[in-house]
């Protein structure tokens, strides 16, 4: 059946038509839909698990069992998984498992656009890295099929252009899973050092037969088209190249960056008089053809950062169109912002407004930072808000105890938060921690976790109790606030920082865009009250706006949280 | 035939999505190898977005870059003019003539030109404004706007109408179907 639909899409059909059983992930854009899909078939099991680590461990264990079995994660996210990636590259697998990394250049919605290829090298583990939907599909499907062969994890490596484009899939729809027999194999998968020590060489010799694989697999193709100019190129920068140079270059198109073939490349650039090589973020392919001594051209044309186009390739080749008209007008920016309503904002508003010292996380509360609420002072990584404050806290005591908090979602809190807290009790510094609990995964489009009480399928499922969890983990000091009444959350910011220890504060509501949650009716600005004091403005909600120097509240953004009202001092708000 | 680029840009949460949707469903009805990329994640939360539909014979990238747009479909004025040198020379803009400020020009930070789409127009720019929030309240619900826009730029892409009724059909849901024709209808005939 022909269909148009994006890459994760067709990863999603691809690992269920290639017999995938067990899919275990934790959402992160742009990765997310590959398990979202996939929740929609009922004879898998999916499920969203707490971090990466978790994810990656699950699939192992099904792997393990004899089921086919993926893992699915954002760049970022197989730095959390990575310490069971590369033992996973030394026991190998039962049943064929497939690692689904997202990697994003020019970073739309990560902290980092590291190069995912590092770690298939650094592990020792094949890679596969589709140009369009249909080639993920096949990809994600006979990548199975590489993990049993050469008894491997197999990483397949995305990126946010061919995750979210949609093309055209042909699917073929023939699913066979099959459970493999489990029998018990200490040699192998105990890693104790006398083991490890005999897999090593293993890994070794599989990669050497994947080199071998490499130069002459269906993954990586070459069209010869010219001999003046040839072209080593991946992933979307292979879709560019083509639409610049058509059949005017000749191509070697690498499917699968690790292992790199050897011949096949040095073959190609003895045909052509000029050798580039045109791939996005770090020089991988460029690298390992100078290995080879091959003269090329790369990263010197080819920015190492952000994200390519055929302009980038266009622009190289002297082929690059006219642009189009330009307003004289500056245009302002508009930068993503908190929805109207969020919960998060009146807690924020009470952070910035007593210039409480902030340590962020990941998630949409991370667009605190921006204007004009700027509450934020750093954001790292998951879970590095809690374990931050500790740290900055031991290097100035009581001086920053009483006025830096951490602020942390639930989702994140329960994928790498809990640990920080358990460090904050146990080594004792008088922190004060901010859970912003608004019910769901927000910012990559609204996932359950185990905080929630639901499943993947919406099901019911065990509900993580925050208040007991806290209690649990060494916190004497838990309360919980409606971050829509800021008297109140401004008291416990206050008397939470005056403890003389440890304590969290969990900021409960529902993300505003939920679709069980009820919206009050929008309010109204009487302008006759107004003084234009603009203090309303200052909470940074794109509701309300200025005209005529007064205050209005757009009815169609506004769902009367009343926030707003709270701070009008004329009572012009209603 | 030459690959077609058409970009649908507007604000997080207006609800391009449907209309990429129904652009790219009508493409592959007329059996046109179709490319379209869409934005997820943070960037929705209220910022500017964009979507690329690429379509001919064979298309490659998926994206559109400067002067490549035959046809850029804004969903907001300020939006319109961001995007504008990605369109070809003899492109079209079709815009939606609500205004939603963005928060540097809430807090005070920067102005919104007010009368961007005649600096536009003056420079030779092709634009048709359209008050599709209006048009959209005629159809049933405001949120028909991407249905008018749909409607108003679908004479440029030389594909039947009977097609995009069809599109229409197969893309939204059975019990908006009728709402969804009258705005299509509506920006048609505007």
């Amino acid at each position: 059946m022909k269909r148009l639909m994006i890459g994760n899409q067709a990863v999603a059909c691809g690992l269920y038509d290639g017999g995938l059983s067990v899919m275990s992930s934790y959402p992160g854009t742009p990765s997310t839909e590959i398990t979202e899909f996939l929740s929609k078939y009922d004879d898998i099991h999916t499920e969203w698990a707490p971090n990466e680590k978790v994810a990656c461990e699950v699939a192992f264990g099904a792997s393990l069992a004899g089921a086919r079995s993926a893992c699915g994660m954002k760049h970022v996210g197989l730095n959390v998984a990575a310490d069971p990636l590369f033992t996973l590259s030394y026991t190998g697998v039962n049943g064929g498992m497939v690692i689904c990394v997202a990697d994003d250049p020019a970073m739309h919605s990560s902290q980092n656009e590291q190069d995912s290829r590092h770690y298939a090298i650094a592990s020792k583990v094949p890679m596969l890295e589709p140009s369009d939907s249909m080639e993920a599909y096949t990809f994600a499907k006979s990548a199975f099929e590489i993990s049993e062969k050469y008894d491997t994890p197999v990483i397949l490596r995305m990126c946010t252009r061919i995750a979210h484009s949609q093309s055209i899939v042909e699917t073929d729809e023939n699913r066979e899973a099959v459970l493999k027999d489990y029998e018990k194999n200490p040699s192998k998968y105990i890693m104790m050092p006398g083991n490890a020590v005999k897999r090593h060489p293993a890994v070794e010799e599989r990669m050497t037969k994947l080199r071998e694989f490499a130069e002459d697999c269906v993954y990586n193709t070459v069209e010869m088209n010219s001999d003046e100019i040839g072209i080593i190129t991946s992933g979307c920068s292979y879709l560019y190249v083509k639409e610049v140079m058509g059949d005017s270059a000749s191509i070697l198109k690498i499917g699968m960056p690790n292992p790199l073939p050897e011949k096949l490349i040095r073959d190609f650039a003895s045909k052509v008089k000029k050798l580039y090589v045109i791939e996005e973020l770090d020089p991988i392919i460029e690298n390992h053809v100078r290995s080879l001594g091959i003269e090329v051209t790369g990263k010197e044309m080819f920015s190492i950062l952000g994200e390519f186009s055929q302009q980038t390739v266009a622009k190289a080749f002297g082929k690059a169109a006219d642009p189009g008209v330009e307003a004289n007008s500056a245009i302002p920016a508009r930068p993503p912002m908190m929805c109207a309503g969020c919960p998060h904002r009146g807690m924020f508003y009470t952070l910035a407004k007593n210039k409480i010292t902030v340590h962020g996380d990941i998630g949409c509360y991370t667009l605190g930072a921006v204007p004009p609420l700027n509450a934020l002072d750093t954001t790292l990584c998951m879970g590095a808000s809690i374990s931050g404050l500790h740290g900055f806290n031991l290097a100035r005591r009581a001086e920053a105890e009483k006025k830096s908090v951490a602020v942390i979602g639930d989702s994140t809190f329960m994928h790498s938060g809990m640990t920080g807290l358990v460090n904050v009790a146990y080594n004792a510094t008088n922190s004060t921690v901010i859970i912003l609990d608004n019910s769901i995964t927000g910012m990559t489009g609204h996932q359950q976790n185990p905080t929630t009480g639901y499943n993947i399928k919406g099901d019911p499922a065990a509900k993580v109790d925050l208040e007991k969890l806290c209690h649990a983990l060494g916190i004497n000091r838990v309360r919980v606030v409606d971050p829509y009444d800021l008297k109140e959350c401004e008291t416990a910011v206050k008397e939470e920082l005056a403890a003389e220890e440890p304590s969290v504060i969990i900021s409960r509501r529902p993300c505003v865009l939920l679709k069980y949650v009820k919206h009050e009716a929008p309010l109204k600005v009487d302008e006759n009250k107004c003084k234009s004091c603009k203090r309303c403005m200052g909470l940074g909600c794109p509701a309300i706006s200025l005209k005529n120097s007064k205050a209005k509240i757009d009815n169609t953004l506004c769902v009367g949280c009343g926030v707003c009202k709270q701070l009008c001092a004329f009572g012009a708000i209603e | 035939m030459n690959t077609k680029g058409v970009m649908i840009v507007g604000v997080g949460g207006q609800g391009s999505l449907l209309a990429s949707k129904l652009l790219g469903r009508l493409l592959v009805n007329e059996d046109y190898d179709v490319k379209v990329s869409e934005v997820h994640g943070m960037s929705q939360r209220g910022g500017s977005v964009v979507t690329y539909v690429r379509y001919g014979d064979k298309v490659y990238s998926p994206i559109i870059t400067d002067g490549e747009a035959d046809v850029i479909i804004a969903f907001e004025k300020l939006e319109a003019a961001r995007y504008a040198r990605f369109l070809k020379k003899d492109g079209l803009i079709v815009v939606n003539t609500q205004q939603i400020d963005p928060m540097p020009v809430i807090i005070g930070a920067a102005e919104y030109p007010e009368n961007i789409l005649n600096e536009l127009k003056d420079k030779g720019v092709n634009i048709e404004a359209v008050d599709a929030l209006t048009l959209a309240e005629q159809a049933g619900s405001a949120k028909c706007v991407n249905i008018v826009l749909m409607g108003c730029a679908a004479k440029r892409f030389g594909i039947p109408y009977d097609a995009w009724i069809k599109a229409i059909e197969n893309t939204v849901a059975p019990k908006f179907v009728q709402m969804n024709k009258k705005a299509f209808d509506l920006g048609y005939n505007s």
